[in-house]
């Protein structure tokens, strides 16, 4: 805990509770990026799986599509303190797209349309952990929120689920992505406030 | 291009509020005295942790508005009507207050005045204050990199630092600085109001094929408009930055 700030006495209210240290709770969705929205074409789009040993799995939008996808309900937790709860999206799990792969990887470093990288675990996408989303609140997902697809990684700040996800790399060593090149946490666990290097 | 990048650990400091300055009716910038503080890349932003009695506890992030400097800093705060944190930091801070922060963060919407090139700077209403930032970093740095500064404000009386950009736009300074009113106008100004257009950001040395370095920062759908503007002008997305005030995205 830090130092009492003379006179203030904070909101309170319902879902104080709920957030991770230091988050405060939005209804609307804000956004954030680096650069300009790529504006991403479904006719050309293509997702890419490639592992350590240089097999491609790749899928175009309609062959994307027709896997199967799930509803999901998630929290969001962005490093820049706003959490939004009780979000609907639905998109197809990465327990899916990865069926296929033969991988002894442990790291993965998902590409961005528009040059955006970040890394993680393999295992943090793995066993219903992770999606790449199209569809936020019944519609499809826009461009300013990562349309049309995205990483979806809720347990981890929202830096981690990549917005106009191109490709996922799976690599036998880490290497760290735009962010976490740039002073943010490698890993980026909320509930431990991994924010900034060396939380 | 040139990463400044966050070293080591970030731990919390207790800063002084020295004095505070209102800028206008909403905002107000609070000068900061922090020992050890050894300064930031212009650019850069700072989270500051409110505690309250019963141990409640939250943070916001706030830009850097003044130049990098030891020992010292200065937020520019702008009060949301459903903020929990900005009223208090606009209304009930005092001088001699402790304020609890830790940073600089942020190593990619950050200028170095080691860089020459030309910069545009591109600002809705409080965006204005990273990029106020790198204007001051420019002159006590005795840069000459070209730089010139879009602002788009509702009306003249939301402005920020109207003066100091009324004098740090003169002629010979190297800093051109071009307003856009969205509601209303300076009485007697010959400007035209409306949004932020392609004819404003096209001023002559400012096309594409200058290569300006471009920083935008403002409510999201500012920012979505001006980095759409650029990218269809023909600049480079690739050296286009955008930093977004949230939390909600509101025309400037």
């Amino acid at each position: 805990m830090g130092i009492v700030s003379p006179g203030f006495k904070g909101r309170g209210g319902a879902g104080r509770e709920k957030l991770p240290p230091g988050q405060y709770l939005v209804t609307d969705f804000p956004v954030l990026s680096a650069g300009p929205t790529p504006r991403v074409d479904t006719g050309s789009w293509e997702l890419r799986i490639r592992t350590e040993t240089g097999e491609v799995h790749s899928w175009d939008w309609a062959a994307f599509r027709a896997l199967p996808s799930e509803e999901i309900t998630v929290d969001l937790h962005c490093v820049t303190k706003w959490s939004k709860l009780h979000t609907p999206w639905r998109g197809v799990s990465l327990d899916t797209l990865l069926a296929e792969a033969e991988t002894s990887a442990e790291y993965a470093l998902a590409r961005s349309y528009g040059g955006y990288t970040t890394n993680l675990p393999l295992q943090d996408l793995l066993d219903g952990q992770a999606w790449v989303a199209y569809e936020f609140d019944g519609e499809p997902l826009e461009s300013e929120h990562g349309g049309p697809a995205r990483l979806l990684v809720p347990h981890l700040y929202l830096w981690k689920s990549a917005k106009w996800v191109q490709g996922i790399d799976l690599l036998d060593n880490d290497e760290p992505g735009f962010w976490e090149s740039l002073g943010y946490h490698n890993y980026g666990d909320p509930w431990r406030e991994q924010r900034y290097w060396g939380d | 291009m040139a990463r400044a990048a966050v070293l080591g650990r970030l731990t919390w400091q207790v800063g002084t509020v020295a004095v505070v300055r209102e800028e206008t009716a909403t905002a107000r910038t609070i000068v900061l005295d922090v020992p050890g503080w050894s300064g930031h890349t212009a650019g850069q932003h700072v989270d500051v942790r409110l505690t309250a009695q019963d141990g409640y506890s939250t943070q916001r992030s706030y830009s850097i508005a003044s130049a990098p400097a030891p020992g010292r800093l200065e937020l520019t705060v702008q009060r949301l009507e459903d903020g929990e944190v900005s009223p208090y930091l606009t209304d009930v801070l005092k001088p001699g207050f402790p304020l609890e922060l830790r940073g600089p963060i942020g190593g990619w919407f950050a200028w170095d005045p080691a860089a020459a090139g030309p910069v545009l700077l591109v600002a809705g209403g409080s965006g204005v204050v990273p990029l106020m930032s790198m204007i001051r970093a420019r002159a006590a740095a005795g840069s000459h990199a070209p730089f010139r500064l879009v602002y788009s404000v509702r009306s003249p009386d939301t402005a920020l630092y109207p003066a100091e950009l009324a004098q740090r736009g003169h002629a010979g300074e190297g800093v051109e600085v071009s307003w856009v009113y969205t509601r209303s106008a300076p009485a007697g100004a010959r400007v035209r109001v409306g949004r932020l257009n392609p004819v404003v950001l096209a001023a002559p040395g400012w096309t594409p094929e200058a290569a300006p370095a471009v920083f935008i920062c403002g409510p999201t759908g500012f920012v979505e408009a001006a980095a759409s503007l650029l990218v269809r002008a023909g600049h480079d997305p690739g050296v286009i930055k955008t930093e977004r005030f949230g939390p909600s995205g509101g025309q400037a």
